[in-house]
C-alpha cells in the first residue's frame, strides 16, 4: 500500500513510523536465532564471535562443532531418543485428535464444549503443571523413567493441536459428500478413506506437524519423566549448557532451525493447498 | 381443514400399482425427531415402477424427511418402508442401491468429473474397461463428453447438476431420489433441466422420486404429485388432476392461482350446491368436501375459468366493477370487485375478441359451476 499523494505530514510520519515499528519487531524475533548461526561455524571454542569472523577470513569458520556434533554418542543417542518420541506422539495425537475432531464435529454429539475443553485443557494447563501431576502419577503406575511414559505426555501435549488444526478443516467440510458417498455405495470404512480422509488430510497433516515439533522441543516434561536412557535433543541442550559449556549446542541449535523452517514451510504450503481445496467446495 | 385430512388420507392410500407388490411402499409410516411432534403423521404410499413421483409441499411440510428415509439417512419412528417387497427399514443407506441427486450436487471436489461418475463402479469393484466404458456412454447422455477430465469446481452450476444426476445414474439403481435438484440453478437453467430430467427418466425407465416445493417444476415432469402439508399427503393425483379437481382448499391454493370465496352452505344436492357469501349473494357451485347444509366452506376459482360477459345460459353471472387492469403480455390480469370481494383475479386472454375494459367500468362476468369447487372451510 503506497502511501496517497495527498498525505500529510502527520500521515507520512506515522507511515514510515509504523514500518519500522515493524521491522523492530522482527528483529527483536530473529536476531537471536540469526546470530548462532554463524557462531556455530567458529574456530574458537567460545559463544562470541572472534576478529577474524567479523572480518570474514576463512581462517575464523570451520565446521568443528558440526563434526564434534555427529561423532558424539551422546548427540546421536539424543537425535534418536528424539525421534522416537517425536513419532510415536505423534502417531497417538494425531489418531486420537483426528477422532476426537471428526466426533465433536457431529451435531448430535451431547457436552460438545465442556468434552472440547477438556481435551484443548494441556494447550492451556502451565506445562509445569501438568509435568508435576504426571510425574507423580506416572511415577505410581510405572511409567517414569520409561519411553512410553515420554510417549504417552506428549501425546497429550500434541492432541490439541491436531483437534484444533482439524476442526477447523471440518468447518468447510460439507457433510453431504458422505451421504453422497453413501448412496453411491461405499460402506462409511471407504467413504472415510476416499472422501472425508482426502478432503481433511491438510488439517491432519498440519496438526501432526504442529504435534512433533511440540514433542522435538518439549524440556520440562522430560525433566520430570525422562531417565538417562530417555534423554531427548532438548534434554541434552539443557545439560550442554549446564555442565559442558561446548559450541556445540549452537551446531545443534543452527541445525533444529533448519529443520523447523522447513517443517513451517510445509505446513505454509498444506494450508494453501487446504484453501485451494475449500475453493472447490460446493457452496 | 382438520377433519378432512382424514378422508384424503384414505382415499390416497390406494394403491395405484396395478399389481399387489409395488415398487416403493410406506406403510403407516411416522417420523418425529423429538419424540414429541410428528414430523410424518401415518403416511401411506406407493409408488409403482417406472413412475416418476413429486413430492410438493411447503418447507417443514415432511417432503424431504420422508425422502431421506427413503434413502437411509433418517429412521421411520414407526411403520415400514418396503423397496421390491423387501423391508428396507434396516438396510444401511449403502446397501440399498438407491441413486439420489442431492440439493448442493454433493461432487467430490477432490475427484474430476470422470471419477466422480466412476466411484459408485468402483466400490462395486467392476473392472476398469466397463467403468471406462460406462463413465463415458454416461458423461454423453447428459451432453458432457468432453469435460471428464474438469475438476467440478471448473464446471458452472448447470454442468455440475448434469454430473451429479449422471452420478446417480451410471451404478444403474432402478430408484432414483432428487432432492430439489434445480434450487440453485436461475429460470432458464432450471425450466431446461427438467425437460432433460424427464428425457432421461422416459428414455431410461427408472422410478424417480422428486421433492421440490417449486409447483409448476412438479406439474411439468410428474407421472404423480404427493401434495405435503403438515406431515400429512393432502393429495396424490397426476399434474391435471391435481389442478383441475384440488381436493382440499390447501392443494387448491398451493397449486397455481385460484380465487377464494369464504361462504356457507345453503343448499346440497348430488351434483350441485348452493353457497351464500357474506354480502349475500348466492352462487352455485360443485360440491367436492362438503358434507350438509350450513357447513362453512371456501369456493376455489381458478382466474382463467371466468368469463367477460358470458352467455345468458352461464351457472354464475354477477356484476362486477374492474379495479386494476395488469397487462402481462398473452394474458391481462383483471382485478375486479364482485360479491364483495376485491381481490378477485380473472385472466382475460389477450386476444381480438375481448375488447379493451379499462379500470373503473363496470362488466358482467360469470363461470359455470363445474369450475367452482366448494372446498373445506
Amino acid at each position: 500500500m503506497a502511501l496517497p499523494t495527498y498525505a500529510g505530514p502527520l500521515e507520512r510520519t506515522w507511515y514510515y513510523g509504523f514500518r519500522i515499528f515493524c521491522g523492530l519487531i522482527f528483529f527483536f524475533l530473529m536476531a537471536p536465532i540469526l546470530v548462532i548461526i554463524p557462531l556455530s561455524f567458529n574456530v574458537q571454542p567460545y559463544f562470541t564471535y572472534t576478529r577474524e569472523m567479523l572480518t570474514l577470513d576463512p581462517a575464523g569458520f570451520s565446521m568443528r562443532w558440526y563434526n564434534a556434533f555427529w561423532n558424539s554418542t551422546a548427540w546421536m543417542n539424543a537425535i534418536r531418543n528424539s525421534l522416537i518420541v517425536g513419532v510415536s506422539a505423534t502417531l497417538i495425537a494425531t489418531v486420537l485428535g483426528t477422532l476426537a475432531a471428526l466426533g465433536l464435529s457431529r451435531r448430535e454429539m451431547p457436552f460438545r464444549g465442556l468434552i472440547m475443553g477438556l481435551l484443548i485443557s494441556p494447550m492451556i494447563v502451565p506445562l509445569i503443571i501438568s509435568a508435576a501431576g504426571m510425574f507423580f502419577f506416572y511415577s505410581s503406575v510405572g511409567l517414569a523413567g520409561t519411553f512410553p511414559g515420554v510417549i504417552l505426555a506428549h501425546a497429550a501435549l500434541g492432541t490439541p493441536f491436531v483437534i484444533i488444526t482439524v476442526t477447523a478443516t471440518l468447518v468447510g467440510f460439507d457433510h453431504s459428500l458422505t451421504r453422497a458417498a453413501a448412496s453411491l455405495g461405499a460402506s462409511p470404512a471407504t467413504a472415510f478413506r476416499k472422501i472425508t480422509m482426502p478432503l481433511i488430510l491438510p488439517g491432519v497433516i498440519s496438526g501432526a506437524l504442529f504435534a512433533f515439533i511440540t514433542s522435538f522441543d518439549e524440556i520440562v516434561i522430560v525433566l520430570f519423566l525422562a531417565g538417562v536412557e530417555q534423554r531427548t535433543i532438548p534434554r541434552e541442550m539443557w545439560s550442554g549448557i549446564r555442565e559442558s559449556i561446548s559450541p556445540t549446542i549452537l551446531a545443534v541449535a543452527t541445525i533444529l532451525v533448519m529443520f523447523s523452517i522447513a517443517l513451517l514451510t510445509t505446513i505454509e504450503l498444506l494450508r494453501r493447498r487446504s484453501e485451494r481445496l475449500r475453493g472447490m467446495a460446493p457452496q | 381443514m382438520a377433519g378432512n385430512r382424514g378422508t384424503v388420507q384414505s382415499m390416497v392410500s390406494v394403491s395405484s400399482a396395478a399389481d399387489d407388490q409395488s415398487f416403493v411402499r410406506f406403510h403407516n409410516v411416522q417420523k418425529s425427531y423429538d419424540g414429541e411432534t410428528l414430523v410424518v403423521k401415518n403416511l401411506n404410499l406407493d409408488i409403482a415402477r417406472g413412475e416418476f413421483l413429486t413430492m410438493l409441499g411447503p418447507s417443514g411440510s415432511g417432503k424431504t424427511t420422508c425422502l431421506m428415509m427413503l434413502a437411509g439417512f433418517e429412521n421411520a419412528t414407526h411403520g415400514e418402508i418396503r423397496l421390491k417387497g423387501q423391508r428396507i427399514d434396516n438396510v444401511p443407506p449403502h446397501k440399498r442401491d438407491i441413486g439420489m441427486v442431492f440439493q448442493n450436487y454433493a461432487l467430490f471436489p477432490h475427484m474430476t468429473v470422470a471419477e466422480n461418475l466412476a466411484f459408485p463402479l468402483k466400490v462395486r469393484s467392476i473392472a476398469k474397461a466397463e467403468i471406462a466404458e460406462r463413465v463415458k456412454k454416461v458423461l454423453d447422455m447428459v451432453k458432457l463428453g468432453h469435460l471428464g477430465n474438469r475438476m467440478p469446481a471448473q464446471l458452472s452450476g448447470g454442468q455440475q447438476q448434469r454430473v451429479a444426476v449422471a452420478r446417480a445414474l451410471v451404478f444403474e439403481p432402478t430408484l432414483v431420489l432428487m432432492d430439489e435438484p434445480l434450487g440453485a440453478l436461475d429460470k432458464n437453467l432450471r425450466e431446461q433441466m427438467q425437460y432433460e430430467i424427464k428425457h432421461i427418466h422416459e428414455g431410461l425407465g427408472v422410478t424417480i422420486v422428486y421433492v421440490t416445493h417449486d409447483q409448476s417444476e412438479a406439474l411439468t415432469m410428474s407421472n404423480r404429485i404427493a401434495v405435503f402439508e403438515d406431515g400429512v399427503i393432502q393429495q396424490l393425483a397426476s399434474p391435471a388432476d391435481l389442478y383441475e379437481r384440488p381436493q382440499n382448499a390447501f392443494v387448491a391454493s398451493f397449486i397455481g392461482e385460484n380465487n377464494r370465496l369464504p361462504g356457507k352452505v345453503e343448499s346440497l344436492n348430488g351434483k350441485d350446491c348452493g353457497v351464500r357469501l357474506a354480502d349475500g349473494s348466492l352462487i352455485r357451485a360443485l360440491p367436492v368436501n362438503v358434507s350438509g347444509q350450513g357447513d362453512a366452506t371456501t369456493l376455489s376459482l381458478r382466474p382463467e375459468r371466468v368469463r367477460i360477459n358470458p352467455d345468458s345460459g352461464t351457472d354464475n353471472t354477477f356484476e362486477a366493477k374492474v379495479e386494476e387492469l395488469i397487462y402481462l403480455g398473452d394474458h391481462i390480469r383483471t382485478r375486479v370487485n364482485v360479491c364483495g370481494n376485491d381481490e378477485f383475479i380473472i385472466k382475460v386472454p389477450n386476444s381480438e375478441q375481448n375488447g379493451q375494459l379499462a379500470a373503473g367500468e363496470t362488466v358482467r362476468v360469470g363461470w359455470s359451476a363445474q369450475d367452482c369447487r366448494a372446498l373445506d372451510a
